[in-house]
């Protein structure tokens, strides 16, 4: 009786600690995301200090409305899909096989994440415009340029998040089916796949919410034909100053990402399951595509990942490259000798090394601040208790910390300059409000990388543990922790260049004695002048060489004794 | 065991506060690294409000020795604050009017002015010496609210090298634009989404009058007129005469762009029509509610002084209001402003602009 007094006692101590633990990211979360959206959406909803709902009969009475809704549905959709369809096989290939310069190729697939999306809305434009070199396509200005650009911009998220998975999958199981005699697309289908499903369900949530707020590409690449919620929400907001429109699109769109989520939850839920995940250099075979004179399994995912590499990825950042190294029809080092500078006529109040001195400094804070609230919301997520209860309540906390990639960065900007405008958070002027907004951004993702793994624990290790006598602490330090560092590389990674490639709440918080490079070259490309085109251009090729540089570092980040399980 | 129990229950109870405490620890951190990271104290400028908040746009930029003088000289450290481009800027002048962004705010347009003066977010106040030139901008019934800065032209631009080429002439104004020999040859920004986008409309209601002017946009839209979102976008991939190639040579800009397009045989390789300006004017004034008034009426001053007025061009591109200011050579040469541009009242913009944008989109855009 005794022991069974101290049990419970026990375990109340330790729910107490799973609750501080999930509170305070939640506290993080209710005061710079929560707080602001609520307050400037509340705005649009008060007229003379009452409520006033009218704007919803307004707005949905639009045709327009249904209009925008559809295309970002669709966009949102088809983007999601292709970014799936053909990450899939770059995740086997750049992951689960080894070649000579995959390296290479795994950090110039996270590129494009990162680029500012007017940059490279302008560099496929080039490509497409009836005199470019794609013109012939007749593309310029379509949907499929539109999806086009959402996957060269997402494909990175499913590519990591499905490869590191992989790359720790137990390659055993798959071999038993084929020793049972089935063919290998056979044993992908039945084994592979619905082990990776939880990650690929992780990777596709993540990728919709980008895409079904995507605003830049879709204004540069789209036209004023093309919208989403998003673009709507920015253009009532920011030129009309219709606080009720864009109230009103603000609570659709959050409805659109909260189906959106309930519907990859489930789907996700279904999936789950323990797997076996090894230690990834133990697995990675190199990549074979003739076997006795015919083209192996092998051939089909590494055909598809070079021709999406050399067209979708290649082919526009190239672009962006060589422009940025031509001075009037020759070849020059010219834009970067100006990177120096403060730009042709000063254009800059820094000079775009001072910006990428500032991004970086952001970037480490920025990432510090998501990894280890991304980590508690993920450890936090990840258990299954068994009270019904408890598990509506890490379900409800999953999703809450998804929803800032799904909210305007308009909202969320403006809610922050309204409400962290006093004691004790009167921080809207204050340098300290970047990394945070930065932060709220990146968490998702911390969580979506952190998440599959944790969740791939067989809870049977965690029982064994704690039957040899470990207390739930120790648990967590022994079986836990060690598959988190390990993927902690992919969540420093990727937070990191979020906070690099970030600009809608930067733009608006960002003061100009302190820019970062995404804001610098936003002022760049809004000038006349082939200089500050070319500074542009330059600066972009220096924030994806970065990018670049970071996630290849990153992938090597894994302590020492992570390898132990 | 009762000894035992509790033991243990605070021994996890205190690791998991540690927990906690660490991770509430290292979030504190992760924020004060960067106010340590050679944020210099400017937040430390409670002994005394010798900082000066200066809310502009973010095309604002002015010369270090320009801005250096101003600061020695009136004991004042200015602080930028840019919320975005002019209408952002505006609007969130509004959004914090209970709580002012900043002291002095500068940039704000007269396509925007009417909406800020009618929310009452500017503090009266007139400089004393505002030169005669800047008189003929000020807005009525807001003179001693707003005080002009600096006027820019929004006209559209020509690729001189692609109508040599072909041997036709370059369009004059507005009418030829509607002539078949220049189908599909024009891009213009949308005034939904686009500062010059939004002048540009302006010009057409200041040609054809606000019963005529839609009429005109209908028939350049069917005379293959081409609409995008961004003026980077129209100029960098559509404008044939911005080194990218693009198919058109007409594309909408300012009449200062030719400055920056000036190739190795000294002549610009573009030109501005300037038949088809809309002037903007950029006001500057003080915050209602500043925290240091003073500061900020000092700096409006210091916005109308000849330092900062011959400033302006090399820095935001636009030309001082005080026109006994000089401009640089090449402004002289290759962009001048408009003779004779379009007006708007700036009232009739406040009332209209909604509807005439929206009137636009159904037009245009379908």
């Amino acid at each position: 009786m005794h022991s069974a007094l101290r049990r419970r006692g026990g375990r109340l101590a330790w729910a107490a600690g799973w609750v501080l633990l999930a509170a305070v990211p939640l506290a993080f979360l209710a005061v710079f995301f929560a707080w602001p959206v609520a307050t400037m959406v509340a705005r649009g909803f008060t007229a003379d200090g009452a409520l006033d709902l009218s704007g919803f009969a307004d707005v949905l009475a639009r045709p327009r409305t249904w209009r925008v809704i559809g295309q970002t549905l669709g966009q949102a959709a088809v983007g999601t899909a292709l970014a799936v369809l053909l990450g899939l096989p770059a995740a086997f290939v750049l992951y689960r096989r080894s070649f000579p310069g995959r390296g290479l190729v795994r950090a110039l697939v996270t590129v494009p994440f990162v680029l500012p999306t007017v940059v490279v809305g302008v560099a496929f434009r080039s490509l497409l415009v009836p005199t470019g070199p794609l013109g012939f396509l007749g593309l310029d200005r379509t949907f499929p340029a539109v999806v086009a650009a959402l996957v060269f911009f997402n494909y990175a998220v499913v590519v990591r998040t499905v490869g590191g998975v992989w790359e720790r999958l137990d390659p055993r199981a798959e071999q038993a089916a084929r020793a049972l005699g089935a063919t290998p697309w056979r044993a992908f289908r039945t084994v592979t796949l619905p082990a990776l499903g939880p990650a690929i369900a992780s990777a596709a949530s993540v990728v919709f919410l980008f895409c079904a707020t995507a605003f830049g590409v879709v204004q540069v690449l789209g036209g004023p034909r093309y919208g989403t919620i998003e673009t709507e929400i920015w253009t009532q907001t920011t030129q009309f100053l219709d606080l009720r429109a864009a109230s009103v699109l603000s609570v659709l769109q959050l409805a659109v990402v909260t189906v959106a989520l309930a519907v990859s939850a489930r789907s996700r839920r279904r999936r789950e399951r323990a797997l076996r995940l090894e230690e990834a250099r133990v697995t990675a075979r190199p990549l074979r595509l003739w076997r006795d004179g015919r083209p192996t399994g092998e051939a089909v995912p590494a055909v598809v990942t070079a021709v999406v590499v050399a067209g979708l990825l290649v082919l526009p950042l190239g672009m962006l490259l060589i422009r940025s190294l031509r001075v009037d029809g020759a070849w020059s080092l010219r834009h970067y000798e100006l990177l120096g500078s403060t730009g042709d006529a000063n254009t800059l109040s820094a000079t775009v090394w001072e910006a990428t001195g500032n991004s970086l400094r952001v970037a480490v804070d920025a990432t510090l601040l998501a990894v280890v609230v991304g980590i508690a919301v993920a450890l936090v997520v990840s258990r299954r208790p068994r009270a019904a209860t408890a598990r509506r309540a890490v379900g409800v906390l999953d999703g809450l910390f998804m929803l800032p990639l799904g909210v305007s960065a308009v909202t969320v900007g403006f809610g922050l300059l309204i409400t962290l405008d006093r004691p004790p958070f009167d921080l809207r002027s204050s340098l300290v409000l970047i990394p945070i907004a930065q932060a709220v951004v990146a968490i998702p993702l911390v969580v979506r990388t952190v998440l599959p793994v944790l969740r791939a624990i067989d809870p049977r290790q965690r029982e064994v543990a704690a039957v040899l006598g470990a207390g739930p602490a120790r648990v967590l330090a022994s079986v836990d922790l060690p598959l988190v560092l390990r993927s902690l590389g992919l969540a420093v990674g990727f937070a990191f260049a979020v906070s690099l490639g970030e600009f809608g709440a930067t733009s608006f918080l960002a003061r100009p004695d302190r820019p970062t490079l995404p804001v610098v070259i936003f002022r760049l490309i809004g000038r006349p002048g082939e200089d500050n085109y070319g500074m542009a251009l330059a600066a972009s090729v220096v924030l994806g060489a970065l990018v670049a540089a970071v996630m290849a570092l990153a992938e090597r980040l894994r302590p020492p004794h992570a390898g132990e399980l | 065991m009762t000894t035992g129990r509790s033991r243990r229950r605070r021994r996890l109870t205190t690791r998991s506060t540690t927990a906690a405490a660490a991770t509430i620890g290292v979030l504190a951190l992760g924020a004060c690294s960067l106010s340590g990271g050679g944020n210099g104290g400017e937040e430390t400028t409670d002994g005394g409000s010798a900082v000066v908040r200066l809310v502009t746009h973010d095309s604002f930029a002015i010369s270090d020795d320009v801005r250096a003088a101003f600061e020695e000289s009136s004991g004042y450290t200015i602080e930028l604050i840019n919320p975005g481009d002019g209408g952002a800027l505006v609007n969130q002048l509004i959004l914090t009017k209970d709580s002012p962004l900043g002291d002095a705010v500068y940039g704000v347009d007269n396509t925007f002015a009417s909406r800020a003066i009618d929310e009452g977010v500017f503090a009266e106040y007139v400089p004393s010496d505002v030169p005669a030139s800047a008189e003929p901008y000020r807005i009525d019934g807001a003179e001693d609210l707003l005080t002009p800065v600096d006027v820019g032209d929004v006209c559209l631009n020509v690729d001189h090298a692609w109508f040599t080429e072909r041997g036709l002439a370059e369009p004059a104004g507005f009418e030829d634009l509607l002539k078949p020999e220049y189908r599909d040859l024009t891009v213009v920004t949308n005034p939904a989404t686009s500062s010059p986008g939004l002048a540009f409309l302006l010009a057409t209601v200041g040609a054809f009058g606000e019963d005529g002017w839609l009429d005109y946009w209908a028939q350049l839209r069917d005379n293959g007129l081409s609409v995008v979102d961004g003026w980077e976008d129209a100029y960098y991939v559509d404008f044939s005469g911005a080194g990218g190639g693009g198919p058109r040579p007409i594309v909408l800009s300012y009449s200062s762009s030719p400055a920056f397009t000036v190739g190795d045989d000294g002549g610009s390789t573009t030109g501005a029509l300037l038949d088809t300006c809309f002037r903007q004017v950029e006001y500057a004034g003080v915050i209602a509610g500043a925290e240091n008034p003073e500061g900020a009426q000092a700096l409006v001053d210091f916005l109308l002084s000849e330092d900062f007025q011959a400033d302006l061009p090399e820095q935001m591109y636009v030309y001082p209001v005080d026109d006994a200011v000089e401009l640089p050579a090449e402004w002289v040469e290759f962009a001048p402003l408009a003779p004779e541009p379009f007006e708007v009242a700036p009232a009739d913009i406040a009332e209209h602009r909604d509807s005439w944008i929206e009137q636009w989109t159904d037009t245009v855009i379908g």
